[in-house]
C-alpha cells in the first residue's frame, strides 16, 4: 500500500530549480533511501514533503490524500515527522521540552508519558540528560534527541535527512540500527543519506539523484550491484 | 547644603535611601514589563518593535478612560479601590494587546520577506498613527490633549512599611515553611506542574525576607512610611511578571514560544502554527505594555499622546542592557535602570553640592548603560548559543 507519492514535482528557490520532475513512491513498512551528492536535491526532496517548500508544479500525497500545498505545521498533524538535516534541536531547551515539542500536536496526555518511556528505550542516554539544555549535548546525542523528537509524534512516515552526518563510526553504526528497529517497530522511513553504503544497506529500495532529478532507483540490492552507483558514491 | 562647598550630608543620604530605593524599584518594574514587550518580539521575529512604545501609551489612556467613566458614574469613590485598579488595568492590557496584534497583521507581517529595515520603518510610521490618532480621538471625545488619572483616596496615604518589618520577616519564614512542608509532601509525587507551584512560597519568602531585613537595616527606627499606591504599582507588576514566567517555562503555549523564538522551520515541523505563535507573541507584549501603561499613569498621574516615548526608550534600553531577546535580562534590565535612575535623581545634586541637578539623572543612567555595553556587549544575561555541527 502506497503512503508517500510524489509525481513530477518541481521546486524553486528563487530562480534556481532545485527539483527538476521529481517522482518517488514509498511504499507502507519500507525504508526508502534517497542518495546523491552534495546540491543533488535530497533535502529539497524532503522539505517538499513536509511543507517547508512548495513545489510550482507536480502533486504530493499522503496516503492519496493531495499535501501539496498544506502548510508544514498541519503536515506534522498528518502522520509525517522529519528530522531536519543538521538535527536543529532546541537548544535553549531541556531535553525533555524538546520531546514535549515532538508531542506538540497530540493532546493525550497519558501516553506521551508512555511514548517518552519508549524513546528512552531505543535511546537509553536521553533519560540520563533529561533536565540539560539541548545545546549541551554532544553531536550524537543531539541526533538521537532529534529522532527521538520526531518518534513522540508517533508517525507513520518518518523523514531522516543525513542522520550520520558529523558523527563517528560507531555511532553512525549505532544511528543505523536504531533506523532498522524503528522501522520494524511499524513506522515507514525515507532516509537521505550522503553515506550512500549504510543507506543501502538498511533500506528496501533506492533512489538516486542528480542535480535535481532522479537519474536511478530500484531495489537496495541492485542499486548496491549498480557499477554506475558503484563508482560514483561507494567510492570504488 | 546647597552651597558649593558644603560637605556631603551623609546622614541625610541615609534616611532618603529607603524611598529612593522604593522609587526606583517601582521605575524599575514598570520598564521591565514594557521591556518584556520589546524583548519577546525581538525573540520571536529579530526585529524591534518601535511601535511599542505608542502600545504603553495607549494602555495609559485606557486606563485613565475607564478610571474617569467610573468617577462619572460615581462608583469610583464608591467600589473598593483595587476593583477599580482591576478594571482599568485589565481594560488597558486587553486593548493595548488587541491593537498589538492587530499591528502586526497588518504593519508587519505583510512585509515578512522584506530586508531588515523595511518594517523598523513600518513601525515608526504606526508610532506617529498611534500618537495622533490617539490624539484625534480624546480631542474629539474630551476636548483634551492629555488625561489626568482621578484620584483614588486609598492610594494616595501611606504605609508605615518600617514598623511591619518584623511581620513582614516572620511571614516571610511562615510561607517558607509552607513551602517546605509542601515539597516534602509532594516528593512522592514528582510532577514538574507540582514542582513549579512548590517553588511560589520558596520565592515569595525570599522576596519577602530580603525586603524585611533590608528594612530593618536601612530602617533602623522603624519610620519608613511608603505610598499605598507605590506598593499597589510593585505588586502589580510583580504578579504580572510571575505569571509571565510561569507561562513562558511551564505552559506548552511558553513552550513552543521559546521553540519558535529558537527556530521557526523547526518549530513548524513539529505543528507549531508560527504565525499564531507570533500573534500570541504580539498579545502578551501588548499586554504587559498596556498594563505598564495604566500602573505608569496612576503613579505619575497625567498622560499625553506623547508620554510613551521616553519611558518607551528607556524600556527598549532596559531590554537591550539585560540581552535583547532574554526574558529575564528585560526584568533585571528595566530594575538595574530604574533603581540607577532613581539612584541618580535624589542623588546626583546632594552629592554634588547643587552642581548637577535632577535632571541629569537619564545622563547618568545612560552612561551606566554605555559603560556595561561596552563591557558586555551581549547585555547582562545576554547569551550565545554555540551550535554544535
Amino acid at each position: 500500500m502506497t503512503i508517500l507519492r510524489v509525481e513530477g514535482a518541481d521546486v524553486y528557490y528563487g530562480n534556481i530549480h532545485a527539483l527538476k520532475d521529481v517522482s518517488l513512491l514509498v511504499e507502507r513498512g519500507e525504508i526508502v533511501t534517497l542518495i546523491g551528492s552534495n546540491g543533488a536535491g535530497k533535502t529539497t526532496t524532503l522539505r517538499a514533503i513536509s511543507g517547508l517548500a512548495h513545489p510550482r508544479r507536480g502533486t504530493i500525497a499522503l496516503e492519496g490524500k493531495d499535501i501539496t500545498r498544506t502548510p508544514a505545521h498541519r503536515i506534522a498533524t498528518l502522520g509525517i515527522a522529519h528530522v531536519p538535516e543538521g538535527r536543529r534541536v532546541f537548544g535553549r531547551l531541556t531535553v525533555r521540552e524538546n520531546l514535549e515539542m515532538g508531542a506538540y500536536t497530540r493532546h493525550d496526555r497519558d501516553w506521551i508519558a508512555a511514548d517518552l518511556d519508549e524513546v528512552f528505550a531505543v535511546f537509553p542516554r536521553l533519560k540520563e540528560r533529561i533536565r540539560q539544555t539541548a545545546g549541551t549535548l554532544s553531536g550524537g546525542e543531539q541526533q538521537m534527541l532529534a529522532m527521538g523528537r520526531a518518534l513522540m509524534a508517533r508517525p507513520q512516515l518518518l523523514l531522516l535527512d543525513e542522520p550520520s552526518m558529523g558523527l563517528a563510526p560507531l555511532l553512525v553504526e549505532q544511528i543505523f540500527r536504531s533506523v532498522t528497529d524503528i522501522n520494524r517497530a511499524g513506522t515507514t522511513v525515507l532516509l537521505v543519506e550522503q553515506n550512500a553504503y549504510m543507506a543501502l544497506q538498511v533500506a528496501t529500495r533506492g533512489y538516486v539523484l542528480q542535480t535535481g532529478s532522479v537519474v536511478l532507483s530500484g531495489p537496495a540490492e541492485s542499486l548496491l550491484a549498480n557499477e554506475e552507483v558503484r563508482k560514483a558514491y561507494l567510492g570504488e | 547644603m546647597t552651597t558649593a562647598v558644603a560637605a556631603i550630608d551623609f546622614e541625610l543620604l541615609g534616611r532618603i535611601f529607603p524611598r529612593v530605593l522604593v522609587d526606583g524599584i517601582l521605575l524599575g518594574f514598570v520598564y521591565s514589563l514594557i521591556a518584556l514587550g520589546y524583548t519577546m518580539v525581538y525573540g520571536v521575529l529579530e526585529f524591534i518593535n518601535f511601535a511599542h512604545s505608542e502600545i504603553f501609551m495607549v494602555g495609559a489612556f485606557i486606563g485613565a478612560e475607564v478610571l474617569l467613566i467610573l468617577q462619572a458614574a460615581r462608583v469610583l469613590a464608591a467600589s473598593p479601590p483595587l476593583l477599580s485598579l482591576l478594571a482599568s488595568v485589565l481594560a488597558a492590557g486587553v486593548i493595548a494587546g488587541l491593537l498589538a496584534v492587530t499591528i502586526e497583521r497588518v504593519a508587519y507581517r505583510p512585509l515578512r520577506g522584506a530586508p531588515r529595515l523595511v518594517p523598523l520603518i513600518s513601525a515608526i510610521g504606526v508610532s506617529f498613527f498611534l500618537q495622533d490618532l490617539v490624539r484625534m480621538i480624546w480631542a474629539l471625545h474630551r476636548n483634551a490633549f492629555y488625561l489626568t488619572y482621578p484620584p483614588i483616596e486609598v492610594f494616595n496615604q501611606r504605609f508605615p512599611a518600617g514598623a511591619y518589618a518584623l511581620w513582614g520577616g516572620a511571614a516571610a519564614v511562615a510561607i517558607a515553611a509552607i513551602g517546605w512542608l509542601m515539597r516534602r509532601a509532594g516528593r512522592g509525587v514528582a510532577r514538574a506542574r507540582f514542582e513549579s507551584l512548590s517553588m511560589l512560597p520558596k520565592y515569595t519568602s525570599i522576596a519577602l525576607g530580603i525586603v524585611s531585613v533590608g528594612l530593618l537595616i536601612l530602617d533602623p527606627n522603624r519610620v519608613l512610611t511608603v505610598p499605598v499606591k507605590s506598593l499597589v504599582v510593585i505588586g502589580a507588576s510583580l504578579l504580572v511578571l510571575s505569571v509571565l514566567v510561569y507561562v513562558v517555562n511551564q505552559t506548552k503555549l511558553g513552550m513552543a514560544i521559546r521553540a519558535v523564538a529558537e527556530d521557526q522551520a523547526t518549530a513548524s515541523l513539529m505543528g507549531v502554527n508560527v504565525n499564531q505563535i507570533i500573534s500570541v507573541t504580539f498579545l502578551i507584549g501588548g499586554l504587559m505594555g498596556g498594563i505598564a501603561g495604566a500602573l505608569f499613569g496612576l503613579q505619575f498621574g497625567t498622560v499625553n499622546p506623547y508620554s510613551g516615548f521616553i519611558p518607551g526608550l528607556k524600556a527598549f534600553t532596559a531590554a537591550v542592557l539585560g540581552g535583547i531577546g532574554n526574558i529575564p535580562g528585560a526584568m533585571l534590565g528595566g530594575l538595574v535602570l530604574g533603581v540607577l535612575e532613581a539612584l541618580a535623581g535624589s542623588y546626583l545634586s546632594l552629592i554634588s553640592g547643587g552642581a548637577f541637578g535632577a535632571e541629569y539623572k537619564d545622563i547618568f543612567a545612560f552612561s551606566v548603560l554605555i559603560l556595561i555595553l561596552i563591557f558586555r556587549p551581549r547585555g547582562l544575561l545576554g547569551e550565545v548559543v554555540r551550535e554544535k555541527l
